[in-house]
């Protein structure tokens, strides 16, 4: 089962070891799928498109800075209790940071 | 004759329903499976015991039933069956029926799964009271004083969310035990304490969902008999259950601990929990369960030793600090010191948020200044419980007091 792992509002005092030695037990484990972090919240940009069919594209949205996306992780892992521990593990979730589960639909 | 087999029948489904479902779970990982089949399996007793008799291992007929019809079902569903591993199936097809007395017993996970920290904290009794107490979806609804509409779909929205999220049917390694256990222990005791203070209605004890919760704590004491939390959550709640009769006066009303008719307590039920008492507490540091077990013991007692009560509060604050347990301890330290003392204590906690609303903290004022003969103080703050309180029990007893002071 794939879980996405959500990190919110990580916080600067994760040290870029911290992340590399995190990714490397992800792959040493052979649940890791994919991952990505994302650029500053600054250069967020919206798209709607209006019932008319008119395109607007805004700045924003921006979120209170422990919200933020800041990046995710893709698991592939046997259920909630192994995603929520592989998340517990993640340097995003200390110092007031936050990890946020979600499961990828299961298509059978 | 048939009034006969049919209520032993009902005897048998009360004890055999979450042990098979729990089974079933284990053997296919789908809650809802497991669900029907147990029903099927379960109408299928009715049909054919009153006519062949009650098995002589009803446990392993049911599960035998109940596995074959899963099966049947799983063949005739190949897109479910995909996500349910089919060849474990298949192999099961093949097994032999369950041999007498070797049904295993795999209620634990369940009662993990149904307790599980993923789920929403108010859902947990109420899964826990359906799956592993046997009640019907009615009776659950009954239990928590809701429509039967809301109650199924807490329970659809949270059997989803334990399949769709894929919540495990496992016991947490002993090392994820202390992390875990407790968020069990809490789902019981919370269908106990709303048995046995019904927050709103006119029964003060809900005699039944007490003694379901009480039946739940036996049934998780005999699967961890070493886990000395689990043994004091049965302890507390025989010590205060054993109280039942003497809390409610001839006119309905709640009768406080010093007037309560000590014949009407229940010995037996006292002498089965005394010792789970001492097992709670030896052997380790105490815990919140085992201490609360401690204070229901010394409530036993005659007389009520007060100084070793407020003793035991100092020990259960620095475990779970909480504004409650200060409130109980305050009126503690009433009894004690005398009702001065209390009141003091009480005052402290005026601007404590997490008591505004809740009736106890008015009342437990009302009785101090009412001891202390400040009559008009007393009966504004019973006014104010009496806005509060929801049994109709705690009212009768608020508005006899009340009627006192007034007269």
């Amino acid at each position: 089962m794939k879980y996405m792992l959500l990190i919110h509002g990580a916080s600067e005092k994760c040290t870029v070891d911290d992340w590399m030695d995190y990714g490397k037990a992800l792959t040493d484990a052979g649940v890791w799928v994919a991952s990505a972090p994302l650029a500053d919240q600054s250069l967020t940009t919206s798209v709607q498109v209006t019932d008319g069919g008119e395109t607007v594209v805004t700045d924003g949205p921006f979120a209170e800075a422990r919200e933020v996306l800041g990046g995710y992780y893709l698991i592939d892992v046997p259920d909630l209790d192994a995603a929520t521990d592989w998340a517990a593990r993640c340097p995003g979730a200390r110092f007031g940071g936050r990890m946020v589960v979600r499961p990828l639909v299961d298509f059978p | 004759m048939t009034g006969d087999v049919n209520a032993s029948v009902e005897a048998i489904f009360r004890e055999e329903r979450g042990r098979l479902l729990a089974a079933l779970v284990r053997r296919f990982g789908d809650l809802d499976l497991a669900e029907e089949v147990t029903s099927e399996a379960i109408e299928a007793a009715l049909i054919r015991w009153p006519v062949d008799g009650v098995p002589a291992s009803p446990g392993a007929w049911l599960m035998t039933t109940a596995r074959r019809r899963a099966v049947d079902r799983l063949r005739r569903d190949q897109t479910y069956a995909a996500r349910l591993a089919l060849l474990q199936v298949e192999a099961d097809r093949a097994a032999p029926p369950v041999a007498d007395g070797v049904l295993p017993d795999e209620r634990l996970r369940l009662f993990f799964t149904c307790s599980h920290p993923a789920l929403p904290e108010a859902d947990r009794g109420a899964l826990t009271l359906r799956y592993l107490a046997g009640l019907t979806t009615a009776e659950v609804a009954r239990a928590y004083l809701v429509p039967v509409e809301t109650m199924a779909k807490r329970l659809v929205r949270a059997k989803k969310k334990i399949s769709g999220a894929r919540i495990p049917f496992r016991v947490p390694e002993p090392h994820e035990l202390p992390a875990r256990l407790p968020g069990v222990l809490q789902a019981i005791y919370s269908i106990f304490t709303e048995g046995y203070a019904a927050s709103a209605g006119p029964d003060l004890v809900r005699h039944d969902l007490a003694e379901e919760a009480l039946r739940l704590a036996r049934i998780l004491h005999r699967l961890l008999p070493g886990e000395r939390e689990v043994t004091g959550l049965l302890a507390l709640m025989l010590l205060t259950h054993a109280r039942r009769a003497a809390r409610t006066g001839p006119d309905g009303g709640l009768v406080l601990l010093e007037d309560q008719d000590r014949s009407l307590w229940d010995r037996a039920m006292i002498d089965e929990g005394e010792p789970l008492v001492v097992t709670a507490l030896t052997g380790g540091p105490p815990g919140p369960y085992g201490v609360q077990a401690a204070i229901a013991a010394l409530h036993d007692e005659e007389p009520t030793d007060w100084p070793q009560i407020v003793f035991l509060y100092d020990v259960l604050r620095s475990l779970t600090p909480s504004p409650v347990v200060d409130l109980n301890r305050a009126v503690a330290v009433a009894m004690r010191d005398g009702p001065e003392a209390g009141l003091a204590l009480l005052d402290d906690l005026a601007a404590e948020p997490r008591l505004r609303g809740l009736h106890v903290y008015p009342a437990a004022r009302g009785e101090l200044l009412r001891r202390l003969g400040r009559s008009a103080e007393a009966a504004t703050a019973f006014r104010e419980a009496l806005e509060l309180v929801g049994s109709e029990p705690e009212r009768r007893h608020l508005l006899a007091r009340l009627d006192d002071l007034n007269g």
